[in-house]
């Protein structure tokens, strides 16, 4: 069982009757940190923000988009202003890539004008415009998603490794073993995580720990037996455990079936994001949300069509961070 | 008398007149009620994963030679992507198309087996399996992605894989 999910007021509350440092938890860690939420002694917090009235005219509206980000990011750090979330997420003359998910193209994918505010908040935290990379494994789906590839220098890049290429030596750890892309481990000082949520076909779910399989040269090896535990131990990857900052969930659609290709049969209007430094927390309540979904639409769950996320808990078993419910403060805003 | 005979380059203008042409699945805009085609690509077998990483591996299970996509936009905005997966057999491309849920679709009368599930229609006609998936969730782009189903079907009848 999954306890009730806190409301913004709850969680500030919370925080006010909590003195000192330690006050709303990982909204109190330190600046440039990576992520260790799955370690700590304290719940792993997933902030799950939405907006009934995100769109207009289909799309997502780009300002109430920008209001519901900023909304995320100050009820998870536990701040009054966005800048002052980033700037405990990144530190000015930090290289920040930005991990999309561009692999369905148009319809699935993270959507550009959620990088492109990402990019603004970075910015005014004190990123340089030339020290931001919006990236993912090929520049091909980069463009089917909408992204324009940009490799000027003196601006924002976005580029697929494809051109920016991988590492020439293998990187492993357990059963994984792979070329690590030079967008993680040349060229990015932090990364902000930026998956959808979404069904897969194979491994049940694709949310935060999978999108880092757009990190590696051979993702494909890693889809038997459901991918486990072959998510989790690409996640294990050092400079992926190092580098990755924050995840932000691109939950404006859903989709909760036929992934991870676009299916628009069998996707729905979330209209939210989902914030979480524990990947691992951030997987097992999308997982949740898909479940509730399939539910609602008369759908097996994953467990019953062989689909279900079992990398998930093994994630959680190499300390990644945390997958059990009671060790998950869901916060909705 | 002196025989004629032709020079390596009328025999090779010649052979590549008479090579059949390459497989080509996607209609023109005077085909399709006006979409325009712009990118296409092919992948096969061994590279679809580059294309459907994930789900790449239905296909390969079931048999697939190669896949061919193409996007598409119609000059009312809407924008549409098609993928032709060639497999090896009719029976791949039926396995494939009766794996998927069924569940809100109606049956439409193109290929020899087709579903519409409004902004997304699939079928498939001999080992072609084909998807359309449009983007706006308009009226227009409803009926625009069917007339684009049937240029590809009727394609399909006139050039074979």
């Amino acid at each position: 069982m999954w306890p009730a999910p806190k409301t913004r007021r709850e969680m500030l509350g919370g925080c006010l009757g909590l003195l000192g440092t330690q006050a709303c938890g990982q909204g109190r860690e330190q600046t440039g940190k990576p992520a260790t939420a799955g370690q700590s002694a304290g719940p792993s917090r997933v902030v799950v923000a939405r907006e009934p009235a995100l769109r207009s005219g289909g799309s997502a509206d780009s300002k109430r988009l920008a209001a519901l980000l900023d909304r995320a990011m100050q009820a998870f750090f536990g701040v009054d202003k966005p800048v002052e979330a980033w700037r405990r997420v990144v530190r000015p003359g930090q290289v920040v890539g930005l991990k999309v998910n561009c692999l369905a193209g148009k319809g699935a994918s993270t959507h550009p004008i959620l990088a492109e505010i990402i990019c603004e908040r970075l910015q005014e935290a004190g990123i340089r415009a030339r020290d931001i990379l919006i990236w993912d494994r090929l520049s091909d789906d980069l463009e089917s998603a909408g992204f324009r590839i940009a490799t000027g220098r003196d601006r924002i890049r976005v580029m697929g490794n494809d051109l920016l290429g991988y590492e020439d030596e293998l990187t492993t750890w357990g059963s994984a073993g792979s070329l690590l892309a030079k967008a993680l481990t040349q060229i990015s000082d932090a990364v902000i995580n930026l998956p959808v949520l979404k069904d897969h076909g194979i491994v049940g779910v694709t949310l935060a720990l999978k999108n880092l399989f757009g990190a590696v040269h051979n993702p494909n090896k890693y889809h038997p037996n459901a991918g486990d535990p072959y998510v989790a131990d690409v996640y294990m990857l050092p400079p992926i455990r190092r580098k990755v900052r924050l995840a932000i969930c691109d939950a404006i659609d859903g989709q909760y079936e036929g992934g991870p290709s676009y299916m628009p049969q069998w996707s729905w209007p979330f209209n939210g994001l989902l914030v979480a430094r524990d990947p691992v927390a951030l997987d097992r309540t999308g997982w949740q949300i898909i479940e509730e979904e399939r539910a609602r639409r008369g759908m097996k769950p994953l467990r019953e069509v062989g689909r279900e996320p079992r990398w998930i808990r093994t994630a959680a078993r190499h300390g990644i961070g945390a997958d059990d419910p009671n060790r998950i403060e869901r916060i909705e805003v | 008398m002196r025989r004629k005979i032709a020079s390596p380059g009328v025999l090779l203008a010649v052979l590549v007149a008479c090579r059949p042409a390459a497989f080509d699945p996607f209609p023109s805009g005077a085909e399709a009620a006006g979409w325009t085609k712009s990118r296409t690509r092919t992948f096969e077998a061994s590279e679809l994963w580059r294309y459907l990483n994930g789900d790449a591996d239905r296909y390969l299970a079931a048999g697939i030679e190669r896949t061919l996509t193409a996007d598409y936009r119609h000059p009312q905005g809407a924008e549409a992507v098609v993928d032709v997966h060639v497999m090896s057999n009719g029976e791949a491309a039926r396995r494939i198309l009766e794996s998927e849920s069924a569940a809100g679709s109606q049956a439409i009368g193109v290929g020899e087996q087709g579903r519409s599930y409004g902004l997304s229609v699939i079928f498939r006609r001999e080992r072609c399996l084909v998807r359309l998936t449009a983007y706006e969730d308009t009226a227009v782009a409803r009926a625009a992605l069917m007339e684009l189903a049937r240029a590809v079907d009727a394609r399909l009848q006139r050039r074979r894989p």
